[in-house]
Protein backbone atom coordinates (compact mmCIF):
# COMPACT_ATOMS: atom_id res chain seq x y z
CA UNK A 1 0.00 0.00 0.00
CA UNK A 2 1.21 3.45 -1.09
CA UNK A 3 1.16 5.99 1.84
CA UNK A 4 0.51 9.25 1.52
CA UNK A 5 3.55 12.10 2.30
CA UNK A 6 1.79 13.58 5.41
CA UNK A 7 0.85 9.84 6.62
CA UNK A 8 4.70 9.60 5.85
CA UNK A 9 5.94 12.14 7.82
CA UNK A 10 3.75 11.60 10.82
CA UNK A 11 4.90 8.24 10.93
CA UNK A 12 8.62 8.78 10.66
CA UNK A 13 7.95 11.60 12.91
CA UNK A 14 5.09 11.80 15.03
CA UNK A 15 4.44 14.93 17.29
CA UNK A 16 3.51 15.07 20.87
CA UNK A 17 4.35 11.43 21.35
CA UNK A 18 4.40 10.68 25.66
CA UNK A 19 2.39 10.65 28.95
CA UNK A 20 0.46 12.67 31.28
CA UNK A 21 -0.21 12.14 34.44
CA UNK A 22 -3.21 10.27 34.16
CA UNK A 23 -4.52 11.58 37.68
CA UNK A 24 -3.83 14.72 37.49
CA UNK A 25 -7.40 17.50 38.09
CA UNK A 26 -6.16 19.23 35.01
CA UNK A 27 -5.47 16.51 32.73
CA UNK A 28 -8.18 14.43 30.32
CA UNK A 29 -7.31 10.80 29.19
CA UNK A 30 -9.10 9.18 26.49
CA UNK A 31 -8.21 5.35 25.44
CA UNK A 32 -10.25 3.97 22.77
CA UNK A 33 -10.00 0.78 20.58
CA UNK A 34 -8.85 -2.52 21.50
CA UNK A 35 -5.71 -4.20 20.84
CA UNK A 36 -7.96 -7.60 18.70
CA UNK A 37 -8.66 -4.78 16.18
CA UNK A 38 -5.20 -3.98 15.83
CA UNK A 39 -5.40 -0.16 17.25
CA UNK A 40 -5.55 1.38 20.56
CA UNK A 41 -5.13 5.06 20.90
CA UNK A 42 -4.73 7.16 24.53
CA UNK A 43 -4.82 10.80 23.78
CA UNK A 44 -3.84 13.20 26.72
CA UNK A 45 -5.01 16.58 26.97
CA UNK A 46 -3.74 19.64 29.78
CA UNK A 47 -6.53 22.14 30.13
CA UNK A 48 -5.75 25.18 31.59
CA UNK A 49 -9.32 27.19 31.97
CA UNK A 50 -11.51 25.49 28.95
CA UNK A 51 -8.04 26.00 26.57
CA UNK A 52 -5.89 23.01 25.72
CA UNK A 53 -2.75 23.82 26.23
CA UNK A 54 -0.62 20.45 25.61
CA UNK A 55 -1.69 17.09 23.92
CA UNK A 56 0.01 13.85 24.27
CA UNK A 57 -0.52 10.72 22.56
CA UNK A 58 0.40 7.04 22.57
CA UNK A 59 -1.03 4.68 19.75
CA UNK A 60 -1.04 0.57 18.76
CA UNK A 61 -1.88 0.62 15.49
CA UNK A 62 -1.16 1.16 11.53
CA UNK A 63 0.84 4.07 10.02
CA UNK A 64 -2.29 5.64 9.42
CA UNK A 65 -3.77 5.29 12.82
CA UNK A 66 -0.18 6.58 14.13
CA UNK A 67 -0.71 9.64 11.66
CA UNK A 68 -4.20 10.35 12.55
CA UNK A 69 -3.74 10.34 16.12
CA UNK A 70 -0.20 12.03 16.02
CA UNK A 71 -2.20 15.18 13.68
CA UNK A 72 -5.03 15.49 16.18
CA UNK A 73 -2.41 16.18 19.00
CA UNK A 74 -1.24 18.95 16.45
CA UNK A 75 -4.95 20.69 16.05
CA UNK A 76 -6.18 20.27 19.43
CA UNK A 77 -3.16 21.90 21.06
CA UNK A 78 -3.97 25.88 21.82
CA UNK A 79 -7.41 25.32 21.14
CA UNK A 80 -10.59 25.50 23.42
CA UNK A 81 -12.74 22.07 24.47
CA UNK A 82 -15.85 23.08 22.23
CA UNK A 83 -13.41 23.85 19.63
CA UNK A 84 -11.70 20.48 19.87
CA UNK A 85 -14.81 19.18 20.11
CA UNK A 86 -16.15 20.12 16.64
CA UNK A 87 -13.01 18.39 14.62
CA UNK A 88 -14.41 15.24 12.40
CA UNK A 89 -12.91 12.97 11.66
CA UNK A 90 -13.52 13.84 7.80
CA UNK A 91 -11.21 16.48 8.24
CA UNK A 92 -8.31 14.18 9.06
CA UNK A 93 -8.88 12.15 6.47
CA UNK A 94 -9.03 14.66 3.68
CA UNK A 95 -5.64 16.58 5.30
CA UNK A 96 -3.92 12.70 5.43
CA UNK A 97 -5.17 11.62 2.25
CA UNK A 98 -6.41 8.36 3.84
CA UNK A 99 -7.73 5.55 1.55
CA UNK A 100 -11.30 4.30 2.26
CA UNK A 101 -9.99 1.61 4.31
CA UNK A 102 -7.87 3.76 6.59
CA UNK A 103 -11.59 5.84 7.91
CA UNK A 104 -12.16 3.78 11.12
CA UNK A 105 -8.08 5.41 11.97
CA UNK A 106 -9.69 9.10 11.58
CA UNK A 107 -12.43 8.42 13.37
CA UNK A 108 -11.14 6.76 16.14
CA UNK A 109 -8.96 9.89 16.59
CA UNK A 110 -11.92 11.93 16.92
CA UNK A 111 -13.48 9.26 19.38
CA UNK A 112 -10.16 9.62 21.15
CA UNK A 113 -10.23 13.66 21.39
CA UNK A 114 -14.04 13.24 22.84
CA UNK A 115 -12.84 10.58 25.24
CA UNK A 116 -10.37 12.60 26.86
CA UNK A 117 -12.73 16.05 26.98
CA UNK A 118 -15.21 13.76 28.31
CA UNK A 119 -12.95 12.48 30.62
CA UNK A 120 -11.77 16.68 32.09
CA UNK A 121 -14.86 17.01 32.50
CA UNK A 122 -16.50 14.12 34.23
CA UNK A 123 -13.24 14.95 36.60
CA UNK A 124 -14.18 18.85 36.84
CA UNK A 125 -17.82 17.78 37.98
CA UNK A 126 -16.70 15.20 40.37
CA UNK A 127 -14.87 17.79 41.95
CA UNK B 1 17.04 4.26 -1.77
CA UNK B 2 19.36 1.29 -0.71
CA UNK B 3 18.05 -2.01 -1.95
CA UNK B 4 15.96 -3.87 -0.27
CA UNK B 5 16.94 -7.22 1.95
CA UNK B 6 14.42 -9.83 0.36
CA UNK B 7 13.04 -11.99 3.21
CA UNK B 8 10.16 -13.26 1.66
CA UNK B 9 11.06 -16.71 0.33
CA UNK B 10 7.80 -18.13 1.17
CA UNK B 11 6.10 -16.13 -1.21
CA UNK B 12 8.29 -16.37 -3.75
CA UNK B 13 11.73 -17.19 -4.43
CA UNK B 14 14.02 -15.68 -7.09
CA UNK B 15 15.13 -17.61 -9.90
CA UNK B 16 18.52 -19.21 -9.89
CA UNK B 17 20.82 -17.99 -12.76
CA UNK B 18 21.23 -21.54 -13.44
CA UNK B 19 17.54 -22.12 -14.01
CA UNK B 20 17.35 -19.26 -15.95
CA UNK B 21 20.37 -20.35 -18.23
CA UNK B 22 18.73 -23.66 -18.86
CA UNK B 23 15.10 -22.39 -19.79
CA UNK B 24 16.77 -19.45 -22.07
CA UNK B 25 16.89 -21.59 -25.34
CA UNK B 26 13.38 -22.96 -24.72
CA UNK B 27 12.26 -19.22 -25.73
CA UNK B 28 15.09 -18.34 -28.77
CA UNK B 29 15.68 -21.59 -30.60
CA UNK B 30 13.91 -24.67 -29.01
CA UNK B 31 10.22 -22.81 -29.48
CA UNK B 32 8.27 -25.91 -30.76
CA UNK B 33 5.27 -27.33 -29.30
CA UNK B 34 5.86 -30.14 -27.09
CA UNK B 35 2.76 -31.69 -29.15
CA UNK B 36 3.99 -31.37 -33.17
CA UNK B 37 4.95 -35.09 -34.04
CA UNK B 38 5.60 -33.67 -37.35
CA UNK B 39 8.53 -32.05 -37.34
CA UNK B 40 12.28 -31.25 -35.72
CA UNK B 41 11.04 -28.71 -33.05
CA UNK B 42 8.21 -30.49 -31.71
CA UNK B 43 10.10 -33.37 -31.33
CA UNK B 44 12.94 -31.72 -29.23
CA UNK B 45 10.55 -29.62 -27.16
CA UNK B 46 8.98 -33.19 -26.49
CA UNK B 47 12.11 -34.35 -25.51
CA UNK B 48 13.13 -31.74 -23.34
CA UNK B 49 9.54 -32.49 -21.84
CA UNK B 50 10.24 -35.89 -21.46
CA UNK B 51 13.33 -35.40 -19.44
CA UNK B 52 12.04 -32.70 -17.28
CA UNK B 53 9.55 -35.57 -15.93
CA UNK B 54 12.23 -37.66 -14.96
CA UNK B 55 13.81 -34.89 -13.27
CA UNK B 56 11.17 -33.79 -11.11
CA UNK B 57 10.04 -37.29 -10.81
CA UNK B 58 13.37 -38.06 -9.30
CA UNK B 59 12.99 -35.22 -6.39
CA UNK B 60 9.96 -36.26 -4.86
CA UNK B 61 10.08 -40.36 -5.79
CA UNK B 62 7.63 -40.64 -8.54
CA UNK B 63 7.51 -41.83 -11.56
CA UNK B 64 7.87 -39.72 -14.87
CA UNK B 65 4.36 -40.53 -15.96
CA UNK B 66 2.75 -39.73 -12.55
CA UNK B 67 3.51 -35.70 -13.29
CA UNK B 68 1.21 -33.40 -14.49
CA UNK B 69 2.36 -29.85 -15.50
CA UNK B 70 -0.19 -27.21 -14.56
CA UNK B 71 0.24 -23.10 -14.14
CA UNK B 72 1.24 -24.03 -10.69
CA UNK B 73 0.26 -25.01 -7.13
CA UNK B 74 -3.36 -23.25 -7.26
CA UNK B 75 -4.20 -24.80 -10.69
CA UNK B 76 -3.20 -28.38 -9.52
CA UNK B 77 -4.92 -27.89 -6.24
CA UNK B 78 -8.05 -27.21 -7.84
CA UNK B 79 -7.10 -29.99 -10.45
CA UNK B 80 -6.96 -32.68 -7.79
CA UNK B 81 -9.74 -31.59 -5.45
CA UNK B 82 -12.38 -31.20 -8.23
CA UNK B 83 -11.46 -33.91 -10.26
CA UNK B 84 -11.40 -36.86 -6.69
CA UNK B 85 -14.72 -35.18 -5.98
CA UNK B 86 -16.01 -35.98 -9.41
CA UNK B 87 -14.39 -39.09 -10.03
CA UNK B 88 -15.59 -40.67 -6.90
CA UNK B 89 -18.70 -38.97 -6.45
CA UNK B 90 -20.17 -42.74 -6.59
CA UNK B 91 -18.10 -43.73 -3.24
CA UNK B 92 -18.98 -40.93 -1.28
CA UNK B 93 -19.12 -37.12 -0.66
CA UNK B 94 -16.69 -36.16 1.99
CA UNK B 95 -13.45 -34.40 2.54
CA UNK B 96 -11.39 -33.86 5.23
CA UNK B 97 -8.99 -31.08 5.62
CA UNK B 98 -7.50 -28.34 7.39
CA UNK B 99 -8.16 -24.97 8.67
CA UNK B 100 -4.70 -23.69 8.17
CA UNK B 101 -4.13 -24.67 4.49
CA UNK B 102 -3.90 -22.17 2.08
CA UNK B 103 -6.86 -20.33 0.60
CA UNK B 104 -6.30 -22.54 -2.70
CA UNK B 105 -7.90 -25.22 -1.02
CA UNK B 106 -10.07 -23.72 1.44
CA UNK B 107 -11.87 -21.67 -1.46
CA UNK B 108 -11.73 -24.85 -3.53
CA UNK B 109 -13.41 -26.88 -0.38
CA UNK B 110 -15.88 -23.84 -0.08
CA UNK B 111 -17.44 -24.32 -3.69
CA UNK B 112 -17.06 -27.85 -3.99
CA UNK B 113 -19.96 -27.43 -0.63
CA UNK B 114 -22.13 -25.79 -2.60
CA UNK B 115 -22.24 -28.65 -4.85
CA UNK B 116 -23.34 -30.80 -2.16
CA UNK B 117 -19.65 -32.11 -0.85
CA UNK B 118 -19.52 -32.14 3.06
CA UNK B 119 -16.06 -31.09 4.36
CA UNK B 120 -14.69 -31.29 7.84
CA UNK B 121 -12.09 -28.76 8.42
CA UNK B 122 -9.35 -29.51 11.46
CA UNK B 123 -8.52 -26.99 13.80
CA UNK B 124 -4.52 -27.34 13.92
CA UNK B 125 -2.84 -27.58 17.69
CA UNK B 126 -1.64 -24.02 19.04
CA UNK B 127 1.75 -25.24 17.10
CA UNK B 128 -0.49 -25.17 13.65
CA UNK B 129 0.37 -28.97 13.46
CA UNK B 130 -2.26 -31.92 12.68
CA UNK B 131 -2.22 -35.34 14.79
CA UNK B 132 -3.03 -38.80 12.40
CA UNK B 133 -5.08 -39.43 15.97
CA UNK B 134 -7.40 -36.31 14.74
CA UNK B 135 -7.55 -37.47 11.15
CA UNK B 136 -8.51 -40.49 11.85
CA UNK B 137 -10.99 -39.20 14.43
CA UNK B 138 -12.54 -37.65 11.44
CA UNK B 139 -12.68 -40.21 9.02
CA UNK B 140 -16.39 -41.62 7.54
CA UNK B 141 -17.33 -44.57 5.47
CA UNK B 142 -17.87 -42.12 2.68
CA UNK B 143 -14.37 -39.60 2.84
CA UNK B 144 -12.99 -39.82 -0.49
CA UNK B 145 -10.23 -37.38 0.21
CA UNK B 146 -8.19 -35.65 2.97
CA UNK B 147 -6.07 -32.88 1.69
CA UNK B 148 -3.67 -32.10 4.12
CA UNK B 149 -0.65 -29.66 3.43
CA UNK B 150 3.16 -30.76 4.29
CA UNK B 151 4.36 -27.46 5.55
CA UNK B 152 2.40 -24.40 6.04
CA UNK B 153 2.82 -21.19 4.02
CA UNK B 154 2.77 -18.64 6.94
CA UNK B 155 4.02 -20.50 10.08
CA UNK B 156 6.38 -23.42 8.42
CA UNK B 157 4.84 -25.79 10.54
CA UNK B 158 5.72 -29.39 9.44
CA UNK B 159 2.35 -31.83 9.64
CA UNK B 160 3.36 -35.64 10.12
CA UNK B 161 2.46 -36.33 6.62
CA UNK B 162 3.66 -39.84 6.41
CA UNK B 163 1.46 -41.37 9.39
CA UNK B 164 -1.56 -39.59 7.66
CA UNK B 165 -0.59 -40.80 4.49
CA UNK B 166 -0.29 -44.37 6.21
CA UNK B 167 -3.94 -43.53 7.71
CA UNK B 168 -5.08 -43.00 4.12
CA UNK B 169 -3.69 -46.06 2.87
CA UNK B 170 -5.10 -48.15 5.92
CA UNK B 171 -8.74 -46.77 5.17
CA UNK B 172 -8.73 -46.79 1.45
CA UNK B 173 -9.21 -43.01 1.33
CA UNK B 174 -6.90 -40.98 -1.20
CA UNK B 175 -4.89 -38.24 0.51
CA UNK B 176 -3.77 -35.03 -1.25
CA UNK B 177 -0.51 -32.99 -0.10
CA UNK B 178 -0.06 -29.79 -1.02
CA UNK B 179 3.38 -29.72 -0.74
CA UNK B 180 4.34 -26.38 -2.03
CA UNK B 181 6.37 -25.13 0.65
CA UNK B 182 8.27 -28.17 1.23
CA UNK B 183 9.43 -29.91 -1.76
CA UNK B 184 12.86 -29.34 -2.45
CA UNK B 185 13.44 -27.80 1.21
CA UNK B 186 13.03 -31.01 3.35
CA UNK B 187 12.94 -34.28 1.64
CA UNK B 188 9.95 -35.68 -0.21
CA UNK B 189 9.22 -39.16 -1.09
CA UNK B 190 5.46 -40.03 -2.44
CA UNK B 191 6.04 -43.70 -2.07
CA UNK B 192 7.61 -43.94 1.88
CA UNK B 193 5.22 -41.20 2.58
CA UNK B 194 2.04 -42.68 1.09
CA UNK B 195 0.89 -39.64 -0.99
CA UNK B 196 -1.73 -40.25 -3.64
CA UNK B 197 -1.81 -36.39 -5.01
CA UNK B 198 0.79 -33.95 -4.53
CA UNK B 199 1.04 -30.20 -5.95
CA UNK B 200 3.93 -28.18 -6.28
CA UNK B 201 5.27 -24.67 -7.53
CA UNK B 202 8.32 -23.74 -9.35
CA UNK B 203 8.66 -20.43 -8.28
CA UNK B 204 8.95 -21.25 -4.87
CA UNK B 205 11.97 -23.33 -5.26
CA UNK B 206 14.10 -21.09 -7.45
CA UNK B 207 12.00 -21.67 -10.66
CA UNK B 208 9.82 -19.00 -12.61
CA UNK B 209 6.26 -18.36 -12.22
CA UNK B 210 3.37 -19.66 -14.11
CA UNK B 211 4.47 -23.56 -13.46
CA UNK B 212 4.01 -26.30 -11.70
CA UNK B 213 2.66 -29.68 -11.23
CA UNK B 214 0.54 -31.96 -9.76
CA UNK B 215 1.58 -35.77 -8.97
CA UNK B 216 -0.82 -38.23 -9.81
CA UNK B 217 -0.23 -41.82 -8.37
CA UNK B 218 -0.37 -44.65 -11.18
CA UNK B 219 -0.57 -47.71 -8.95
CA UNK B 220 -1.34 -48.85 -5.77
CA UNK B 221 -3.84 -47.56 -6.12
CA UNK B 222 -4.49 -45.98 -9.23
CA UNK B 223 -5.87 -42.22 -9.35
CA UNK B 224 -8.10 -41.21 -11.57
CA UNK B 225 -9.41 -37.47 -11.93
CA UNK B 226 -11.52 -35.85 -13.94
CA UNK B 227 -10.00 -33.07 -15.67
CA UNK B 228 -10.75 -29.54 -15.02
CA UNK B 229 -9.63 -27.87 -18.36
CA UNK B 230 -11.46 -29.41 -21.58
CA UNK B 231 -9.34 -29.30 -24.97
CA UNK B 232 -6.53 -30.89 -26.77
CA UNK B 233 -6.02 -33.83 -24.20
CA UNK B 234 -2.59 -33.34 -23.02
CA UNK B 235 -1.00 -34.93 -20.12
CA UNK B 236 -3.00 -38.21 -20.79
CA UNK B 237 -5.87 -35.81 -20.81
CA UNK B 238 -5.69 -34.59 -17.23
CA UNK B 239 -4.95 -31.35 -18.17
CA UNK B 240 -5.45 -29.93 -21.44
CA UNK B 241 -3.28 -27.04 -23.01
CA UNK B 242 -0.10 -26.31 -24.47
CA UNK B 243 2.74 -27.22 -22.52
CA UNK B 244 4.57 -24.16 -21.28
CA UNK B 245 7.96 -25.77 -22.49
CA UNK B 246 10.69 -23.27 -21.17
CA UNK B 247 8.82 -22.97 -17.47
CA UNK B 248 8.43 -26.72 -17.81
CA UNK B 249 12.62 -27.33 -18.66
CA UNK B 250 12.76 -24.58 -15.55
CA UNK B 251 11.01 -26.68 -13.32
CA UNK B 252 13.21 -29.66 -13.62
CA UNK B 253 16.35 -27.70 -13.19
CA UNK B 254 15.07 -26.09 -10.12
CA UNK B 255 14.00 -29.43 -8.99
CA UNK B 256 17.34 -31.14 -9.85
CA UNK B 257 19.12 -28.18 -8.28
CA UNK B 258 17.23 -29.03 -5.34
CA UNK B 259 18.09 -32.93 -5.02
CA UNK B 260 21.76 -31.88 -5.16
CA UNK B 261 21.76 -29.06 -2.85
CA UNK B 262 18.85 -29.71 -0.57
CA UNK B 263 21.16 -30.80 2.61
CA UNK B 264 23.17 -27.42 1.84
CA UNK B 265 19.95 -25.63 1.73
CA UNK B 266 18.52 -26.42 4.77
CA UNK B 267 21.84 -25.83 6.60
CA UNK B 268 22.25 -22.64 5.41
CA UNK B 269 18.78 -21.47 5.93
CA UNK B 270 18.19 -22.72 9.77
CA UNK B 271 21.57 -21.23 10.42
CA UNK B 272 20.73 -17.94 9.12
CA UNK B 273 17.09 -18.19 11.14
CA UNK B 274 19.10 -19.05 14.05
CA UNK B 275 21.26 -16.21 13.69
CA UNK B 276 18.47 -14.32 13.05
CA UNK B 277 16.22 -15.10 15.87
CA UNK B 278 18.91 -15.04 18.77
CA UNK B 279 19.58 -11.19 17.42
CA UNK B 280 16.02 -10.29 18.15
CA UNK B 281 15.27 -12.51 20.91
CA UNK B 282 18.55 -10.79 22.79
CA UNK B 283 17.61 -7.21 22.24
CA UNK B 284 13.36 -7.48 22.75
CA UNK B 285 11.01 -8.92 24.99
CA UNK B 286 7.70 -9.97 24.53
CA UNK B 287 8.30 -11.59 21.54
CA UNK B 288 6.94 -14.99 20.11
CA UNK B 289 7.65 -17.62 17.27
CA UNK B 290 4.44 -18.46 15.59
CA UNK B 291 4.46 -22.25 14.75
CA UNK B 292 6.29 -25.43 15.81
CA UNK B 293 9.84 -24.43 16.65
CA UNK B 294 10.49 -28.49 16.40
CA UNK B 295 8.50 -29.42 13.22
CA UNK B 296 9.30 -25.92 11.55
CA UNK B 297 10.62 -25.52 7.66
CA UNK B 298 14.55 -24.47 7.70
CA UNK B 299 13.55 -20.69 6.20
CA UNK B 300 10.52 -19.97 7.86
CA UNK B 301 10.56 -17.55 11.14
CA UNK B 302 7.00 -16.13 11.74
CA UNK B 303 7.57 -14.16 14.76
CA UNK B 304 4.70 -11.64 17.14
CA UNK B 305 6.02 -8.74 18.04
CA UNK B 306 3.75 -8.38 21.12
CA UNK B 307 2.20 -4.19 21.60
CA UNK B 308 3.09 -3.35 18.11
CA UNK B 309 1.12 -3.50 15.51
CA UNK B 310 2.04 -5.68 12.14
CA UNK B 311 1.52 -2.62 9.43
CA UNK B 312 3.37 0.23 11.43
CA UNK B 313 6.27 -2.29 12.08
CA UNK B 314 7.02 -3.11 7.80
CA UNK B 315 5.88 0.36 7.87
CA UNK B 316 9.06 0.81 10.05
CA UNK B 317 11.30 -1.32 8.04
CA UNK B 318 11.06 -0.18 4.29
CA UNK B 319 14.25 -2.01 3.62
CA UNK B 320 12.99 -5.35 4.82
CA UNK B 321 10.62 -7.48 2.31
CA UNK B 322 8.69 -9.59 4.44
CA UNK B 323 4.90 -10.36 4.88
CA UNK B 324 2.47 -9.59 7.77
CA UNK B 325 0.70 -11.90 9.62
CA UNK B 326 -2.62 -10.14 9.44
CA UNK B 327 -3.99 -8.88 6.13
CA UNK B 328 -4.44 -5.49 6.86
CA UNK B 329 -2.50 -4.33 4.26
CA UNK B 330 -5.10 -6.01 2.10
CA UNK B 331 -8.41 -4.65 1.67
CA UNK B 332 -9.61 -6.84 4.39
CA UNK B 333 -8.71 -5.87 8.19
CA UNK B 334 -8.75 -9.65 9.17
CA UNK B 335 -6.06 -10.92 10.90
CA UNK B 336 -4.58 -14.86 9.32
CA UNK B 337 -6.70 -16.87 9.32
CA UNK B 338 -4.08 -19.72 10.08
CA UNK B 339 -3.25 -17.73 13.06
CA UNK B 340 -6.68 -17.79 14.47
CA UNK B 341 -6.82 -21.36 13.46
CA UNK B 342 -4.26 -21.81 16.09
CA UNK B 343 -5.96 -20.01 18.38
CA UNK B 344 -3.28 -17.17 18.78
CA UNK B 345 -5.17 -13.88 19.95
CA UNK B 346 -6.06 -11.11 17.22
CA UNK B 347 -3.75 -9.27 18.85
CA UNK B 348 -0.55 -11.08 18.87
CA UNK B 349 -1.81 -11.91 15.30
CA UNK B 350 -1.90 -8.42 14.38
CA UNK B 351 1.35 -8.14 15.69
CA UNK B 352 2.90 -10.91 13.23
CA UNK B 353 5.94 -10.75 10.62
CA UNK B 354 6.87 -13.61 8.56
CA UNK B 355 10.80 -13.86 8.10
CA UNK B 356 11.94 -15.77 5.54
CA UNK B 357 15.69 -16.60 4.58
CA UNK B 358 16.39 -18.85 1.61
CA UNK B 359 19.72 -19.87 -0.93
CA UNK B 360 20.62 -16.65 -2.19
CA UNK B 361 20.00 -14.82 1.72
CA UNK B 362 23.70 -14.15 3.26
CA UNK B 363 24.64 -13.30 6.99
CA UNK B 364 25.19 -9.66 6.38
CA UNK B 365 21.89 -9.74 5.56
CA UNK B 366 20.19 -10.97 8.44
CA UNK B 367 22.40 -9.16 10.80
CA UNK B 368 20.89 -5.95 8.74
CA UNK B 369 17.62 -6.92 9.10
CA UNK B 370 17.99 -7.88 12.51
CA UNK B 371 18.89 -4.31 13.77
CA UNK B 372 16.27 -2.38 11.54
CA UNK B 373 13.57 -5.15 13.27
CA UNK B 374 14.89 -4.60 16.57
CA UNK B 375 15.20 -0.43 16.11
CA UNK B 376 11.91 -0.37 14.77
CA UNK B 377 9.83 -2.39 17.62
CA UNK B 378 12.14 0.10 19.80
CA UNK B 379 10.41 3.10 17.96
CA UNK B 380 6.56 1.78 18.41
CA UNK B 381 7.20 0.25 21.90
CA UNK B 382 7.65 3.99 22.51
CA UNK B 383 4.27 4.85 20.88
CA UNK B 384 2.32 1.89 22.50
CA UNK B 385 0.25 2.76 24.64
CA UNK B 386 -0.10 -1.42 25.24
CA UNK B 387 3.01 -1.91 25.92
CA UNK B 388 3.18 1.22 28.41
CA UNK B 389 0.64 -0.63 30.66
CA UNK B 390 2.23 -3.52 30.35
CA UNK B 391 5.64 -2.34 31.74
CA UNK B 392 2.83 -0.41 34.91
CA UNK B 393 1.79 -3.99 35.38
CA UNK B 394 -1.31 -3.62 33.94
CA UNK B 395 -3.28 -6.83 33.19
CA UNK B 396 -4.81 -6.14 29.14
CA UNK B 397 -7.42 -8.61 29.53
CA UNK B 398 -8.60 -6.72 32.56
CA UNK B 399 -9.15 -3.84 30.98
CA UNK B 400 -12.42 -2.87 29.44
CA UNK B 401 -11.86 -2.09 25.89
CA UNK B 402 -13.91 -0.02 23.23
CA UNK B 403 -13.97 -2.71 20.07
CA UNK B 404 -14.92 -1.23 17.35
Amino acid sequence: MAYSDKVLDHYNNPRNVGSMDKDSEEVGTGVVGAPECGDVMKLQIQVEGDTIVDAKFKTFGCGSAIASSSLATEWIKGKKLDEALKIKNTEIVEELALPPVKIHCSVLAEDAIKAAVQDFKDKQASK
Amino acid sequence: MTTPIYLDYQATTPVDPRVLETMLPYFQNAYGNAASRSHAFGWEAEKAVDAARGQIASLIGASPKEIVFTSGSTEAINLALKGVVEMYASKGKHIITSEAEHKAVLDTCKHLEKHGVEVTYLAPDSKGRHTVEQVAAAMRDDTILVAIMWANNEIGTINPVREIGALCHDMGTLFFCDATQAVGKVPVDVQADNIDLLCMSAHKIYGPKGVGCLYVRRRNPRVRLVAQMDGGGHERGMRSGTLNVPGIVGLARACELCEQELEQDAAHAIALRARFEKKVFAALDHVHVNGDEEHRLPGCSNLSFAYVEGESLIMGIPNLAVSSGSACTSASLEPSHVLQAMGVGDELAHSSIRFGFGRFTTEDEVDRAADQVISAVNKLRDLSPLYEMVKEGIDLSTVNWTAH
